[in-house]
């Protein structure tokens, strides 16, 4: 790769993280007058959240389930598999749950808007909004960001409770443990700090997922080949920014003690 | 009045407007001609502000919006319809909803008010009773007609239609040319269409803009493009090969 390519790459980057910056200020901007269009607020939090939920529910049971399976499985070689609720529990609320049902809110919903707002971009609608004097960014762009960052924490929680679920269903069948057992080492575990974690996480992921998703919703250029590089993009630069934002904040939340 | 003052536009180091000047008087039609890229529909975007030119200012009705951001463009777009090549109508709401977008939106009207005025839109366009369609189940020519009747629910004092008659059969060509002097004649409106389609062209326009390669290369009344003796404007009207000569 020679000088001027690696330049002319940084360049680009340098370019498309300024013009996304950029959309960030412009989006941020609307926050703070009306309109909020809040009745399309709410159909959007029914597209988003309530259309996810069984998605989520799948995602979180089998993860729970297996979890359980794999921690139970090491735990019994040192006894200790009374532990197993609560480091279910542990993982699921400050991590996996997030993490995980972030990544499906990217593939589901953060997909879901790109292609949307990528078609309407492409067939002139979004000019058509415009010209008819109404604001894109508020109309389209605020109203799912708002869903989303409402949402997103609701489907984690979700998700954590039946993933807890699912490994209670474990540690009662295949590892001998108690209802009341596994209960209660859940709720031992589980302190503030945890559900902090679990719920500051979502927040976070589910505003970048909708702002990351409608941002290359309205700059798809190249008709339906467009949309689809577009919505391949939400996915790949959400789920990588979804891990990166991870750490940053569990780096964050264990620098001040949490 | 709108006023185009030396209008440039340029993309990926493509020179599309050079130099751009136009007005648009009150209660004309002015017609936009040129040969398809030469930068026709980029003229109405910039006059909407839904494209930004690179230099060159714009008065509308002695108001330099030149410097406008989009929060003061909004109040004069409401004065503005506009007709989109692909009609552009917003393909999750019906047509009643589309029709009824903009009342919503800038209205106060009550909801028998909204749909009173989307009936009465719906009529001048000639698509009664298409209320409750979806776009995806209308034709071309269907859709470019209530795309018309969105532009015109709030009673815009100026109309810009993008290749309005582009890929219709010529009898529904007919019937939009018949709707652009319809709306002019009942409601007053200003309009600018912008078309390569010349017989389309002479029958709604009272005046002409002829763009080619970015400039305009002529203005004037049907008689003086008819009378022109360039050879780009006569190969136009006679549907020739069209030359990159200026004359």
């Amino acid at each position: 790769m020679t000088y001027k390519t690696i330049a002319s790459a940084s360049g680009r980057l340098f370019r498309e993280i300024y013009r996304f910056a950029a959309f960030h200020w412009e989006v941020l901007r609307r926050t703070v007058r009306p309109p909020y269009y809040g009745a399309t607020v709410w159909e959007q939090m029914d597209r988003i959240g309530v259309d996810s939920l069984l998605i989520v529910m799948l995602v979180g049971f089998f993860t729970g389930f297996v979890l359980a399976f794999q921690t139970g499985y090491a735990m019994m070689r040192f006894g200790a598999k009374i532990y197993v609720g609560g480091i279910v529990a542990v993982s699921l609320v400050r991590e996996l749950g997030p993490v995980l049902i972030a990544m499906v809110f990217a593939g589901r919903v953060g997909a879901g808007i790109t292609a949307e707002l990528g078609a309407m971009q492409v067939s002139e609608q979004i000019d058509a909004m415009r010209a008819l004097a109404t604001d894109p960014l508020r109309k389209l762009v605020l109203t799912r960001v708002l869903a989303s960052v409402a949402m997103l924490p609701a489907l984690v929680i979700v998700g954590d409770l039946v993933g807890i679920a699912g490994g209670l269903l474990v540690g009662v069948m295949n590892l001998g443990l108690t209802v009341s057992f596994y209960k209660s080492s859940v709720v031992n575990a589980l302190v503030f700090n945890d559900l902090f974690s679990g719920f500051i996480k979502p927040v976070v992921f589910g505003a970048m997922i909708s702002m990351v998703a409608c941002y290359y919703g309205l700059t798809t250029s190249g008709g339906t080949k467009g949309v689809g590089e577009a919505v391949t993009r939400t996915v790949v630069v959400s789920s990588v920014l979804i891990f990166l934002l991870d750490a940053v904040i569990t780096k964050l939340l264990f620098l001040i003690g949490m | 009045m709108i006023q185009l003052i030396d209008i440039s536009k340029e993309f990926d180091g493509k020179q599309v407007l050079k130099g751009v000047s136009l007005e648009l008087h009150d209660g004309e039609t002015l017609v936009i001609l040129g040969r398809s890229g030469c930068g026709k529909s980029v003229t109405l975007k910039i006059i909407l502000r839904l494209l930004t030119q690179d230099s060159g200012r714009i008065v509308i009705d002695g108001e330099d919006t030149t410097d406008y951001p989009e929060e003061l463009m909004m109040p004069l777009r409401k004065r503005m319809g506009m007709l989109f090549q692909g009609a552009a109508l917003f393909d999750s709401l019906t047509v009643s909803e589309n029709v009824a977008y903009a009342l919503r939106e800038h209205t106060r009207l009550s909801e028998q008010q909204v749909e009173a005025k989307v009936a009465e839109c719906l009529a001048f366009v000639e698509m009664s009773g298409t209320q409750r369609l979806m776009p995806s189940e209308l034709s071309g020519g269907m859709k470019k007609r209530v795309a018309l009747a969105r532009a015109m629910a709030l009673d815009p004092k100026y109309m810009f239609y993008d290749e309005p008659t582009t890929g219709l059969d010529p009898l529904t060509s007919r019937k939009i040319n018949e709707l652009i002097k319809k709306l002019q004649a009942e409601h007053k409106v200003s309009s600018i269409v912008v078309t390569h389609e010349i017989a389309n062209a002479f029958q709604v326009a009272d005046r002409f803009a002829v763009i080619k390669d970015g400039e305009i290369l002529l203005s004037g009344t049907a008689d003086e493009i008819k009378g022109s003796k360039m050879k780009f404007i006569q190969d136009f009207i006679k549907g020739g090969v069209i030359s990159n000569a200026n004359q």
